[in-house]
């Protein structure tokens, strides 16, 4: 115990005492940190604006006017089985009419059409909603496939028009999280190895003490310990930083980049910030301690 | 106490130790003299395995120190005090923390620590510089604050390599005065110089070594 906070105590010395080489460690941490939220922000937006085309797409289910509605009902909770389905919405006759009016209302030639027909033209429909883009084609397919008896009142379905808008973003949606994952990765490395190296520059200065220190007997956790304190101490006043630093950078993004990004940057930020601290507080310790641990190792071999 | 097998260590195209063999007993003072390059500090290093020999063995007591293990070789380490003509002090700690480093490091107490190193700092006269940084004080006090971690944990052996290279003739009589103490008090003294002088007033054994050869141990004369 007294070991342990000998050790805290000469890390947090030692990185008082480092002064301006200190500093420089946590500017670098601080920079990876902030690349690390960007990915965070940048992969919200991201999600944010697949999700929103995601939810424009659908399969309506247009069934014949007199099409008896215990049978669509029938359709609708078999559709609500299946494991691909997120939800599904009914439209009556009658309603699917009045929307019509409503949305006509301004054009008087049509809503005379309408009236000189004397009875409802259209019929009721279901709107699918499934829980992936790509899960539409098996969604279609079960309704043409095996339920004959349905087959005499479905009017028409409207995949097969939405076909090629599906299938492109299917592929868009796949392309830009494998784009997005790719682009994090590299990031990433990028930082660790730039804070990696950073770190052991910091430690490269002292390497002739961590020499004597073993020269006079001290055991290997004794000269490492410190280092890897001080590593940590890098990655919690870096964390801090970031955080404030992202605040106002947030706030900026969400006055003026709302209707851009389709997103509220600060809500998301504000929202979110005890998961991102937890994330960034954890990345800059691990970076900190892990990069200490390794930079130290080559010296201290003897 | 030490004894060095046939050691020898090449460097790429250089013979630092040639075909060396020599024992130390315990409680003694041996002086190594000879210019630089002879081996002397290569010598010392060995003991400390700080240098791995490219042939031959070197035992302290009846332990080979290149075979032993780190965690062994730290325990070795704290046995054996050293000082060297640059002083190796911790440039980031203060004096009383120089000294408390190497009291920590074999496991002394808080207490232990708050009531030796004061004392230790008064033995070699550096009380007033207690809470000064190594580059705040003279070459002389740096050396006088090595040789005062050296001695805290009263080790059996005290390795001093030119520990007078770099001062005056007064801080030099000084520190000579300082090791003949320590040996007086019963721990093994090796001090290795380029200076006659030095060994001159000391007036004990005095090895002398040359391209890594031992040609003369006074030991063998008297």
């Amino acid at each position: 115990m007294t070991e342990f906070k000998r050790i805290i105590k000469a890390g947090f010395i030692n990185f008082r005492r480092g002064g301006l080489v200190s500093w420089a460690a946590v500017l670098v941490v601080t920079i990876t940190l902030s690349v690390i939220i960007l990915i965070i922000l940048l992969q919200a937006v991201l999600y944010f604006s697949l999700n929103s085309v995601k939810d424009k797409v659908d399969v309506t289910i247009y069934f014949i006017p007199d099409a008896p509605s215990e049978k669509i009902m029938l359709l609708k909770s078999s559709l609500e089985k299946l494991p691909e389905v997120a939800n599904v919405s009914y439209t009556s006759a009658e309603v699917a009419l009045a929307n019509f009016r409503a949305r006509h209302g301004n054009d008087y030639p049509t809503i005379a059409a309408l009236d000189e027909i004397g009875n409802n033209p259209l019929g009721a429909f279901l709107n699918v909603k499934a829980k992936e883009v790509s899960q539409y084609e098996s969604i279609a397919s079960f309704m043409k496939g095996d339920n004959p008896l349905l087959q005499s009142i479905i009017y028409k379905i409207n995949y097969n028009q939405n076909k090629l808008v599906i299938d492109r973003l299917s592929g868009i949606i796949s392309g830009a999280q494998e784009l997005g994952f790719l682009v994090t990765l590299i990031l990433m490395i990028i930082s660790v190895i730039i804070t990696f190296n950073t770190i052991r520059l910091t430690i490269f200065i002292a390497k002739e003490e961590i020499g004597v220190m073993r020269l006079v007997g001290a055991s290997k956790i004794h000269v490492r310990g410190p280092f890897m304190v001080e590593g940590a101490v890098y990655g919690i006043i870096a964390t801090f930083i970031t955080l404030i630093l992202f605040t106002p950078a947030t706030a900026w993004l969400g006055r003026n980049m709302t209707d851009f990004l389709g997103l509220n940057m600060y809500d998301y930020y504000i929202s979110n910030l005890f998961q991102i601290f937890a994330i960034i507080l954890l990345s800059g310790i691990l970076l900190g301690v892990i990069s200490s641990f390794l930079a130290v190792r080559k010296y201290l071999n003897k | 106490m030490i004894y060095f097998n046939n050691v020898s260590k090449v460097y790429k195209d250089a013979v630092a130790l040639d075909d060396v063999t020599v024992a130390i007993t315990a409680g003694e003072f041996v002086s190594i003299v000879g210019h630089s390059g002879a081996g002397k500090t290569t010598l010392t290093k060995m003991i400390l395995a700080d240098e791995n020999p490219s042939d031959g063995t070197v035992f302290f007591e009846s332990t080979n120190v290149h075979k032993l293990k780190s965690k062994e070789l730290t325990k070795l380490r704290r046995r054996i005090g050293v000082v060297f003509q640059d002083f190796k002090l911790l440039p980031n700690k203060t004096a009383y923390e120089n000294i408390a480093f190497a009291m920590e490091a074999v496991g002394k107490s808080d207490e232990e620590i708050a009531s030796d190193v004061p004392h230790v700092l008064e033995l070699v006269d550096l009380s007033h510089r207690m809470h000064h940084f190594p580059t705040e004080l003279s070459g002389g006090e740096q050396q006088r604050l090595a040789i005062a971690r050296a001695i805290i944990n009263q080790p059996e052996l005290i390795i001093a390599d030119e520990p007078t290279g770099n001062l005056d003739p007064i801080n030099t009589h000084e520190i000579v005065q300082i090791l003949k103490k320590i040996n007086d008090l019963g721990a093994t003294v090796i001090l290795a110089t380029h200076n006659r002088g030095v060994i001159d007033a000391i007036g004990k054994r005095v090895i002398t070594m040359e391209n890594g050869k031992i040609i003369r141990d006074s030991k063998h004369h008297t």
